[in-house]
């Protein structure tokens, strides 16, 4: 199963990004093999719509678990209707290490 | 002047079926006429009669007052009767509604998560595995 992960940079030690649509990067994480792939937000500065279209980049890559610090008014609605789901994790100093680490346990 | 708009009513399950349909014997009856089950009413039900709810819990569940609840509700109930007695098609759909999913938050590592998948009901922590878990509810306007 492949879970997406918000993050601010492109390595195992960056941070945790707080928002879901203008994140720097998303991490691709997929729990079986124990692959991964970080992709370039290209919606970081969009003044409007960055969330829906972030989500499209996400589901493109059949991803059922998004964890992120906060996620938008327009995104529930969307996600709910993928059956993606959501994790909020309001904890911005964790690594993208430590998240995968939780996620392994 | 217009009348005061009615407030969206949250519905966290929708149904698994779109209607019931009557029968005698094993044939299917059609032509009785059918009453329209609304989205809210199926959700006052399940609530009240299926969970086991209060009317004042319900209304919390669904972001309306307690006595617009206990409105829906009996009209719910007046609805499912007439069905019932006369033999009707009950056809769920229509209402004042938005969906939204359940929320959980995990004791053991701080997070919020929804369960998409209202078929089944969640154990576990989806990030760390924890099963000290414990419903939101409301919490998702905090979130927002």
């Amino acid at each position: 199963m492949k879970v997406a992960i918000t993050s601010k940079g492109n390595n195992l030690d960056s941070k945790l990004d707080e928002r879901f649509g203008r994140c720097s990067y998303f991490v691709i994480y997929d729990t079986e093999t124990k692959g991964m792939e970080f992709l370039p937000n290209p919606n970081k500065d969009a003044q409007e719509g960055a969330g829906p279209a972030s989500v499209q980049i996400v589901a493109s890559r059949d991803v059922r678990k998004i964890i992120s610090g906060e996620f938008g008014l327009k995104i529930k609605s969307l996600l709910d209707s993928l059956k993606i789901q959501m994790i909020v994790l309001k904890k911005p100093e964790k690594s993208i290490k430590e998240v995968i680490e939780m996620l392994n346990q | 002047m217009s009348p005061r708009p009615f407030r969206l009513r949250k519905i966290s399950n929708p149904p698994a079926i779109s209607g019931l349909k009557p029968y005698i014997g094993s044939k299917i009856i059609t032509g009785s006429g059918s009453v329209f089950l609304h989205l809210e009413e199926y959700e006052a039900v399940r609530l009240c009669d299926h969970e086991m709810l209060t009317h004042s819990q319900a209304s919390v569940m669904m972001a309306v007052s307690r006595p617009t609840l206990t409105r829906i509700y009996s009209s719910a109930r007046r609805k499912i009767a007439e069905a019932l007695v006369t033999g009707k098609r009950i056809i769920i759909e229509g209402g004042k509604v938005y969906f939204d999913s359940e929320w959980f938050l995990c004791k053991s590592c701080g997070c919020y998560f929804n369960n998409p998948d209202k078929q089944k009901a969640l154990k576990e922590c989806p990030l760390c595995r924890g099963r000290n878990l414990v419903n939101a509810g409301n919490i998702t306007n905090e979130i927002k």
